[in-house]
């Protein structure tokens, strides 16, 4: 594509339809526990 | 949904439902406050003559016809069906614990929410028999979940480290039976750590947390004995050690910035410099004391962190490389959609338990009457507390459901939004404005990895 470039492969919805099987780490968003905010998780399937 | 912004040199657009990030030219930037979807054949002919004062009319066409190309691959302007299934797996097993294993600390850090140590609720270290309660309180609760996590938080947990020791003993030896596997972790602010307990800690803990503010003055001002005197140089050698010992176990060292020191990009890399590669500095919220951040300084915070990641990508193209936990952010083997729903587990699959027993949703909430959820000693537990929360997914809560950033942040905490708007669904601003341009940095940062800087 000439205008856009897309950065990333992944997409939510197919994550969606296999996902939620709860093996990952449990996640905290607060300061004291940066170690496992959602957005730097790892998929654990 | 979209979201887009310009941060770097770059233009950059995100397609919130889909997870998509695209990189695009200022004609698609502008277009893009012109269309919507569903899209026709070709560009409107009102749409084309308001951008052809900039732009030639072939380009507008041929952008919108991108566009439209990615909206039939669905990673631009999907649509957002997701809410079905954060009605369906509301409630989880119990699969993680905090075990406050001592109300107490030696130190008299500044900013503490647990009110040096104790929650306000008086010193105290837990027993092992209330640590065992709650070992099988997490092997009944779990149900069909093999990891279980156990952090040993505090107050300062070294200081009931016998304590410590015989918990995971325990539960190393139900592990089989059970059919689970621990991981623990710790964390701790260092002064008691010594030869052995590192030893222990690099044997037994995943992961572990070291509390260090950055720079030597910027900790010692913060980070203080009860006699006034900060703490760096007894902690900073400890911690080499550990880090030395620890081989590809994680750890990270984490720090705390405040309003004093708006300049904490010279906090991470002093961390960096230390020798330390896994770092993690977070702003302190609250209410309008004398170190928590505030609105006004808003500004100067985004400002700074986009210092930061201007100096972590210099570093990175002089080979230098560490990881800063804000910015982390994975854009392809991120979690599911599902888990994304939810950030925060507290009170549903993760609990905390105080040296008494009590049981709360998790640290932040300890000391907070009204959200106790029971007694490990006493075996009871709120079932009823439980789904609450775990009904407080992103669909739940009225600002998220709008928020583009929903699916990085899933919900935000729901301790501070209690804290500071008396209710777990009601998004707490001031984090939220933080957690944007975290994102924001981040992604831009990703964009600079592959392009390297940008052409103008
Ligand atoms: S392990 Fe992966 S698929 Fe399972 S809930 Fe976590 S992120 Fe989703
Ligand atoms: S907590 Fe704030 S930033 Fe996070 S999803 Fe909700 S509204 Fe957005
Ligand atoms: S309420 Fe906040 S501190 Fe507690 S687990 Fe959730 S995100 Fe973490």
């Amino acid at each position: 594509m000439k205008h856009i470039q897309t950065i990333n492969k992944a997409n939510l919805k197919e994550s969606a339809q296999k996902g939620g099987c709860g093996k990952c780490q449990a996640s905290c968003q607060s300061a004291c526990k940066t170690s496992c905010t959602v957005a730097n998780q790892k998929c654990e399937r | 949904m979209i979201h887009k912004y310009k941060l770097g040199g770059f233009n950059i657009v995100l397609d919130v439902n889909s997870g998509g990030v695209h990189i695009v030219d200022e004609l698609t930037y502008d277009l893009l406050d012109n269309i919507q979807p569903p899209f026709e054949e070709e560009c409107p002919a009102n749409v084309v003559e308001k951008l052809s004062r900039s732009y030639s009319p072939e380009d507008i066409e041929s952008c919108y016809q991108e566009i439209a190309e990615l909206n039939r691959d669905g990673i631009l302007f999907s649509e957002d069906d997701y809410e079905k299934y954060a009605k369906y797996s509301v409630a989880s097993p119990v699969k993680a614990m905090c075990l406050n294993i001592a109300h107490d600390c030696q130190l008299r850090c500044k900013y503490c929410f647990a009110s040096t140590g104790d929650f306000g609720k008086g010193r105290k270290l837990m027993s092992f028999e209330t640590g065992k309660h709650a070992i099988d309180f997490l092997l009944e609760k779990s149900l069909d979940r093999e990891n279980l996590e156990l952090d040993f938080f505090g107050g300062e947990p070294l200081m009931n480290f016998g304590v410590v020791k015989q918990i995971v003993e325990y539960a190393r030896s139900r592990e089989e039976e059970f059919g689970k596997k621990f991981r623990f972790t710790i964390t701790t602010n260092g002064l008691l750590l010594d030869d052995e307990k590192i030893d222990f800690i690099n044997r037994e803990m995943s992961n572990v947390v070291l509390s260090i503010d950055g720079r030597k003055e910027v900790n010692d001002r913060m980070r203080v004995l009860p006699n006034g005197k900060g703490c760096y140089d007894i902690i900073l050698p400890k911690y080499k050690k550990l880090v030395e010992g620890r081989g590809d176990k994680e750890y990270y060292v984490r720090g705390t910035f405040t309003k004093r020191n708006l300049d904490f990009t010279e906090d991470v890399f002093s961390l960096y410099e230390a020798g330390f590669d896994q770092i993690s500095i977070e702003p302190v919220v609250g209410d309008s004391d004398e170190y928590a951040l505030t609105v006004e300084e808003l500004p100067a915070v985004f400002k700074e962190y986009e210092k930061l990641a201007e100096r972590i990508l210099e570093n990175e193209k002089k080979g230098g490389k560490f990881n800063f936990f804000h910015f982390m952010i994975d854009l392809d083997q991120g979690p599911c959609a599902i888990k994304r729903l939810r950030g925060c587990g507290c009170g549903n699959d993760y609990v905390a338990i105080t040296p008494d027993g009590d049981i709360y949703p998790c640290h932040q909430f300890v000391g907070i009457d009204e959200y106790k959820m029971g007694n490990i000693d006493e075996g009871t537990f709120n079932n009823e507390m439980k789904m609450d929360f775990a009904k407080a997914h992103v669909y739940s809560k009225p600002e998220c459901r709008e928020c583009w950033a929903k699916f990085y942040c899933s919900g935000g905490c729901n301790a501070n939004n209690y804290q500071y708007n008396g209710d777990i669904r009601s998004a707490y601003k001031l984090s939220c404005e933080l957690e944007k341009k975290r994102l924001e940095v981040a992604i831009m940062m990703k964009a600079f990895r592959i392009y390297g800087e940008p052409e103008d």
